[in-house]
């Protein structure tokens, strides 16, 4: 930022488009295949500096992979990715139609950050324990986890394994390496810390993932997890999924605008990746090294994931009121499921009709797990929670203050 | 049996369960090689090891954000804040996250973690050296609140702490650390080693939270205490030579009720103390719990006696401590003598 006169005024920052303007992001460089080298994940941090504030990629638009990060995937792993970005899409989208006719109080959508989930989650051993966001569910569709228990959960229904306790989305699948979601913004980066920890005490080579919106670097536990993280030489990973927006604010917000998120991490002597996280073999490369670091006592890695959130905050808002409505298209990173559809098909281990039937696959896959969850009762007809439980699980016994209110609470009824 | 202060008592917890279950892990500021700025943990790093006792960074809410992780992943951390004047950065990970993980995730994740932490005046602190913040923790749903009064309870309540699979915030009087404490700072100290509870037995020993401990079986009057003010509520009545059920109510949360309304409605005469503010604290909840029990059988109208609600000075240190006086100018206006 250039000094405009020598008095302080105050600044606010203003996101460069507002509804009403034409967004333009030529001056965003899509770098073509200049990706910092990818060096021995073993590496001193001072060696990723330049990958704070560059940014990795693998796939380039025309769906060549190149570069020395290009992961060695099989072409089954990478259809697996694909499918699993598609059902995660597909899910939303059901999700998100069947909030809007009343079925559950909420949603909260991942499109356009697909990849940052998924490619993350398959870098990972799936006993490597995750402490995800609300946007993170393409995790537990990739670790096979049950979706129609994940829509039970959002229907707060018989099927809900959490019995009702929590919103749409706050997930909890300790057997799938996924912690349960707080709806308190980044408290999680520094419990990931002391998970991670935990593992390195027991002489396990077991590493915990924790994920962060970048609105959410601005609360302090995103300061307190990357000095932990760096003074323990924690086994994690301390992703930033940068998306561009935390609602309605850009992410000049929270302090993006001259500095990246990465960047972040270099002043804590943690290792720095900026990756664009609509790459997907960018994310798996990413994260397959930041793993093999933290698992080999190479200490924590920050991780920016560069991408851009394709849809409101969740079923609460309405884009349009804050940035132009054409802005998610001419976003310059292209779509994550398209640009790995593409590189597959240039490499000839997929084609478009396969593509076109797995999308509607995909569709009806979810239709009818989704009619099974219903089955078990929505929030607008009957949820079949019993009342009651919501008096277990406070305390691992009943204390007898509890007993007393539930005592108090049968007299309601 | 061995004579113990508070501190040492405190410590041999520790040590006890560090050397029972290698889960077991003690942190904090200064915690380490040193061994606390009270000297808590003093020799525990170097008889367990640098990964078992030792530093953090000074920063509570990653203090109690790592032992949240830790605890879900198997282990049994125990943190100490240094202050309980400084916990405010942790209540975030405290209210939110120690106390709802278990309800959030419907039992698959918990955290068994414990919280140490000095509360309470009368060593000249200040403002922040001397806070007494109870009833900012008595108000969160799956949190436990205990606190001690002795080196003997001191002991057997940290283990019982430490044993529990849900996060408890642990408070340590800290003007009791080496002696009781009758509210008067003229008269000379006495320290544990001359008082039958600074006895502690040796070993393992568990002294369960809900379970009030009766000082002093009377009918003139119940006196409901925690902390440093049990010492001031048996000198006072003393001093005002009636004879009162003292309980020392070791548990806040959960609180044993039972035993209150049982001693009130045998006396019908109910005094509060504690050293926090008066507005809020945890002496209204008390309150409002023993004439819900008890309206019928009270004589008089239930007495508070606080700390005035003002932060904590430090040149009027005893002027702010609801010392002797002001707790018998309690118990004559509950016996109507006033
Ligand atoms: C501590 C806290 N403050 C505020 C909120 C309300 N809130 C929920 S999501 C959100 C925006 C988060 O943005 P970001 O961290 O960028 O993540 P994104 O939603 O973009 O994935 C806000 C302000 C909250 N849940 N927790």
């Amino acid at each position: 930022m250039t000094k405009k006169s020598n008095q302080s005024r105050l600044y606010v920052p203003e996101p460069p488009f507002r509804p009403g303007d034409t967004p333009d992001y030529s001056h965003i460089s899509v770098p073509a295949d200049h990706s910092p080298p990818r060096p021995d994940p073993l590496c001193d941090d001072h060696e990723t500096v330049e990958h704070a504030t560059s940014l990795i990629r693998v796939l380039r638009f025309n769906g060549e992979a190149v570069g020395d990060w290009a992961p060695s995937l099989t072409a089954d792993q990478k259809r697996k990715g694909l499918r699993d970005m598609m059902m995660t899409r597909a899910m939303d989208d059901r999700m998100f139609n069947m909030q809007r006719q009343g079925k559950m109080s909420f949603y909260m959508k991942s499109r356009g950050e697909e990849a940052v989930s998924v490619a993350h989650s398959m870098a990972l051993r799936k006993d490597d324990m995750t402490f995800p966001t609300y946007r993170q569910q393409g995790i537990l569709i990739n670790r096979g986890a049950s979706i129609k228990e994940m829509m039970c959960q959002c229907l707060s229904n018989a099927g809900d394994r959490l019995q009702g306790k929590s919103i749409p989305v706050l997930y909890s699948f300790r057997d799938f390496g996924f912690f349960s979601v707080s709806g308190n913004l980044g408290t999680q980066m520094i419990q990931a810390v002391g998970w991670g920890m935990a593992e390195a005490y027991k002489d396990s080579d077991g590493i915990a993932s924790a994920f962060t919106g970048e609105g959410a670097t601005a609360e302090g536990d995103f300061h307190y997890a990357l000095n932990f993280a760096s003074t323990y030489r924690a086994p994690v990973i301390l992703n930033v999924v940068n998306n561009q927006w935390a609602i309605s604010s850009f992410q000049g917000i929270a302090a993006g605008e001259g500095e990246t998120f990465a960047a972040r991490g270099s002043g804590f002597g943690l290792a720095t990746l900026r990756v664009d996280g609509n790459d997907f073999l960018a994310v798996y490369a990413a994260t397959e090294w930041a793993a093999e670091r933290a698992r080999k006592g190479g200490g924590a890695t920050l991780i920016e994931h560069f991408t851009y959130r394709k849809e409101g905050h969740s079923t609460s808002d309405d884009p349009t009121k804050y940035r132009p409505e054409n802005e998610p298209e001419v976003w310059p990173f292209g779509d994550p499921i398209d640009r790995l559809k593409t590189h597959l098909i240039q490499s000839g281990e997929w084609d478009e009709e396969r593509h076109v039937a797995q999308e509607e696959e995909c569709k009806v896959e979810i239709r009818q797990i989704y009619k099974e969850a219903e089955k078990m009762g929505t929030l607008s007809s009957a949820t079949n929670v019993n009342d009651f439980t919501m008096f277990e699980q406070v305390y691992e016994e009943l204390p007898g203050h509890l007993q007393a209110q539930i005592e108090a609470f049968k007299e309601e009824l | 049996m061995a004579r113990m202060n508070m501190i040492e008592a405190i410590r041999d917890a520790m040590d006890i369960k560090m050397t029972q279950d290698s889960n077991v892990l003690v942190f904090g500021e200064d915690v380490g090689y040193f061994g606390g700025v009270f000297r808590a943990t003093a020799g525990l790093q170097e008889k367990h090891g640098l990964h078992r006792c030792f530093d953090t960074p000074i920063s509570e809410g990653g203090i109690v954000g790592i032992a949240i992780g830790m605890a879900a992943n198997g282990l049994r951390p125990v943190a100490e804040i240094q202050f309980a004047d400084y916990i405010y950065p942790g209540y975030d990970q405290i209210a939110s996250e120690a106390a709802r993980l278990r309800y959030r995730s419907n039992g698959e994740f918990s955290a068994p973690l414990t919280i140490r932490t000095p509360v309470g005046g009368g060593i000249y602190g200040g403002t922040t050296h001397s806070q007494s913040p109870e009833a900012l923790f008595t108000h969160i749903a799956g949190l436990k609140t205990v606190i001690p009064s002795n080196p003997y309870d001191a002991k057997g309540m940290l283990i019982t702490a430490i044993e529990d699979n849900d996060p408890v915030l642990f408070l340590e009087p800290k003007r009791l650390y080496n002696g009781p404490f009758y509210g008067d700072p003229h008269i000379p100290s006495v320290s544990w080693a001359k008082h039958e509870l600074g006895e502690v037995p040796e070993g393992h020993y568990k002294v369960p939270f809900e379970s009030v401990r009766k000082i002093n079986e009377g009918s003139d009057l119940t006196i409901l205490a925690y902390g440093t003010m049990v010492w001031v509520a048996e000198a006072a009545a003393k001093e005002a030579g009636v004879n009162a059920d003292i309980l020392d109510l070791r548990s806040l949360l959960p609180l044993d009720i039972e035993a209150i309304s049982e001693s009130v409605k045998k006396t019908g005469r109910c005094l509060i103390l504690h050293e926090a503010t008066r507005t809020s604290g945890f002496g209204a909840e008390l309150s409002a719990q023993v004439a819900e029990a008890c309206f019928f059988s009270l004589e008089a109208p239930i007495v508070r006696v606080t700390g005035w609600d003002t932060p904590y000075p430090h040149a009027q240190e005893w002027a702010y401590f609801p010392g002797p006086k002001r707790v018998m100018n309690g118990i004559r206006k509950v016996m109507g003598d006033s």
